[in-house]
């Protein structure tokens, strides 16, 4: 009986290290604050206000260094999306300078930019952007929320099927930046670093913690905090990544109903034309 | 396979047709009228879901090209252009994306299904066989398909991938230099990928006219493993079979729905959203899901050589399994030992799946080691051995008796009332 006990215990045991082992591999430093998010879940939609809160604080903090450059001006005004009237946008892209050309001089020259436009990159190219920021390149924000995530670790990533968690990358974005801290005793940050409990390249992070408390403006009475700017720019961002979101959920849903209908049909009449055989 | 044909021509345009090409009495006998044994069960449906799931990605492939410029400054630009600006563009790929994954869970199921009831013995051993090339070729293609998009996975797991030919003693580099038409992972080694991308499935398409006239040959295997005595053991394909398949296809559909339109990046890795960049690798270098087992096989063995030939032995043993498996008795439902064995088997290669997507490191290449020695040892070993030691259970005398003594568990009584079951 005891040896009997003994196997469990060691079954049991085993279980346990291989639920575990996965998690210490997927980072254990690595802090994810799940956030809710409007667009989560099989009826998601984009938060019209929260977009363009996003964007203010994109366009006010963030663009003096990350591109957009997948995103053009006419996309703001789309559905799906942060639904800025059309003339808005308008007015959004004609605060931009693109450059156009040759002209019939051969010139190249600058010209306000206008829907049809993608949103210009603050820098050049790459090199420039890593002279221009000690080194660490930031990266361009149109696919990031999409190109970050957290490893889920098993058994999260099989409950993932079921609950359709699509929003690691948005929730990753809030977590970093709502993960500055003041640097702990004991660790050496290097000059120019910051320490950030979030980042999933290592605890020290090039980008200074680039929001504060009433630094932008917002006119519709939501909180102007930190966690707010940083929830309203992730989710800005996963629209960015996703702008036909909203369309694939309300599409994916109507092919799921006929689906499952059809099949009921289809369960039904078969059943019928094999009601003679044996089988 | 015209030969199950049951048709005779009325219309003179079709006694036109049939006295000089015979298509018509083809497709009659191959898909109408030929005889399928009455018994098969569900798993036997993921054949037409495969050929359902082939068709699929040859159709949004093929309209995909129309938006897709294969290159290596523009081919990145050019999906994120199909993802925003192309209409329907986002619902083209995310179906293609994830049909392959599809593709490849319905060819698992279907090649398990094939192992549990020895459809690849005899006389269905070409069958088995150009089965396998297929599964090669889909390995291929879906290979280079993942290379496309140009995002770092892409660029990174094409390097890996290509490298391992330069484990061929002397000619190794060389080899990876012709295949990549340079001296890296670059331009020519994209073109070269889109071009046999495009290619490959219309091979598959191939070799499964040719994969399925050898079991129309031969007549389906069943769940009995038993050959078809009589005409009561049969059905015709239409409309028994033709409704079956149908309804299994959309059921598979909704599967494939669920994740092409709710989680369509559950199955893609995060870092192909970031445009290739040759001095940048990634922290982990991860194929798709579906190479993973034998992406554990390869790092299981720590020589590179020997890693690249034990992930194509694993491969490679497939193509010898008609006549490493001695059992007289075909089907798994009568070999009480081989069952056991087999759920073991397809534990170990979850395992595997499971231990690939993982560092290699620590514990995980030791079980990695482990389940790929038991891997060849299933194949090489037990399986041989099997055939020797093990007391199969008796066979039904015919499909029918089987069907009428009640695989569902039912009195022999309960059949006489066909309407109630």
């Amino acid at each position: 009986m005891s040896t009997m006990i003994k196997m469990v215990r060691s079954l049991a045991a085993v279980a346990a290290l291989a639920i575990a082992t996965p998690a210490v591999a997927a980072g254990a430093n690595v802090e994810i604050h799940p956030q809710q998010w409007s667009f989560s879940g099989p009826f998601g939609f984009y938060d019209r206000g929260q977009l363009q809160r996003g964007f203010k604080v994109y366009q006010e903090v963030c663009q003096a260094c990350h591109g957009l450059k997948q995103v053009a001006f006419r996309n703001l005004a789309e559905n799906g999306g942060p639904s800025f009237s059309e003339d808005a946008a308008k007015q959004i892209a004609s605060e931009y300078t693109v450059v156009d050309g040759p002209d019939d001089d051969g010139e190249m020259f600058d010209r306000p930019a206008i829907l049809a436009d993608r949103f210009p990159s603050p820098f050049p190219n790459v090199n420039a952007a890593r002279a221009a920021n000690g080194g660490a390149y930031p990266p361009d924000f149109s696919l990031l929320a999409k190109a970050r995530a957290a490893q889920r670790g098993f058994p999260w990533f099989v409950f993932d099927i079921f609950t359709q968690y699509q929003e690691s990358g948005p929730d990753y974005i809030y977590s970093l930046l709502t993960g500055y801290e003041e640097d702990p005793e004991g660790i050496e940050v290097p000059v120019g670093q910051y320490y950030n409990h979030s980042f999933l390249a290592g605890q020290f992070i090039s980008m200074a913690p680039p929001l504060s408390d009433e630094l932008v403006e917002y006119t519709d009475g939501s909180p102007m905090t930190v966690d707010q700017y940083a929830k309203d720019v992730s989710a800005f961002m996963m629209w960015a990544a996703e702008p036909h979101l909203e369309d694939r959920k309300k599409i994916g849903f109507r092919v799921m109903v006929f689906l499952i209908v059809f099949a009921g049909l289809l369960y039904f009449t078969k059943k019928q034309l094999w009601r003679n055989v044996d089988h | 396979m015209a030969g199950h044909s049951n048709y005779v021509p009325q219309s003179a345009a079709a006694k036109w047709l049939e006295s000089r090409l015979p298509v018509i009495s083809l497709v009659r006998g191959s898909f109408v009228d030929f005889p399928t044994p009455k018994n098969l069960n569900y798993w036997w449906t993921f054949g037409g879901i495969l050929f359902f799931v082939l068709i699929a990605q040859i159709i949004t492939g093929i309209v995909l090209v129309m938006h897709y410029t294969p290159s290596t400054d523009a081919a990145f630009n050019s999906v994120e252009h199909i993802m925003r600006d192309v209409n329907f563009g986002w619902m083209l790929r995310y179906l293609h994306s994830n049909g392959a994954s599809m593709f490849f869970i319905a060819v698992y199921i279907h090649i398990f299904r094939g192992l549990y009831y020895g459809s690849y013995k005899a006389p269905r051993e070409i069958s088995w066989i150009l089965g396998v090339i297929i599964f090669l070729i889909m390995m291929g293609t879906a290979f280079m398909g993942y290379v496309l998009p140009w995002g770092q996975m892409s660029f990174w797991g094409a390097t890996v991938i290509t490298n391992l030919f330069s484990a061929i003693p002397l000619v190794g580099e060389s080899i990876v230099t012709w295949l990549w038409g340079g001296f890296a992972v670059d331009n020519p080694t994209l073109n070269r990928f889109f071009s046999l991308h495009y290619l490959l499935p219309f091979m598959i398409f191939g070799v499964v006219i040719l994969h399925v006239w050898a079991f129309h040959t031969t007549g389906n295997n069943n769940p009995t493993g038993v050959q078809p005595k009589t005409k009561q053991d049969t059905l015709p394909f239409h409309p028994y079979y033709t409704m079956k398949d149908l309804f299994a296809i959309v059921v598979f559909m909704i599967l494939f729905a669920y994740f092409a339109f709710y989680l369509p990046n559950y199955m893609g890795h995060p870092d192909n959203y970031i445009e290739a960049d040759p001095l940048v690798t990634p922290a982990h270098i991860v194929p798709e899901w579906y190479f993973l087992p034998f992406y554990a096989i390869l790092r299981a063995v720590p020589d590179k050589l020997g890693g690249v030939i034990a992930m194509f032995g694993s491969i490679a043993v497939l193509f010898i399994l008609p006549w490493l498996d001695t059992s007289k008795v075909r089907s798994g439902a009568y070999r009480p030992m081989f069952k056991q064995f087999f759920w073991i088997f397809a534990g170990v290669c979850v395992a595997l799946g499971y231990l690939g997507a993982m560092p290699a490191e620590g514990w995980y290449v030791i079980f990695s080691r482990i389940f790929t020695v038991y891997y060849f040892a299933h194949f090489l070993i037990i399986l041989p051995m099997l055939g020797f030691l093990e007391k199969p259970l008796p066979l039904p005398a015919s499909i029918s008796e089987s069907v009428l003594k009640g695989g569902s568990g039912k009195p022999s009584g309960a059949a006489a009332a066909p309407e109630t079951k």
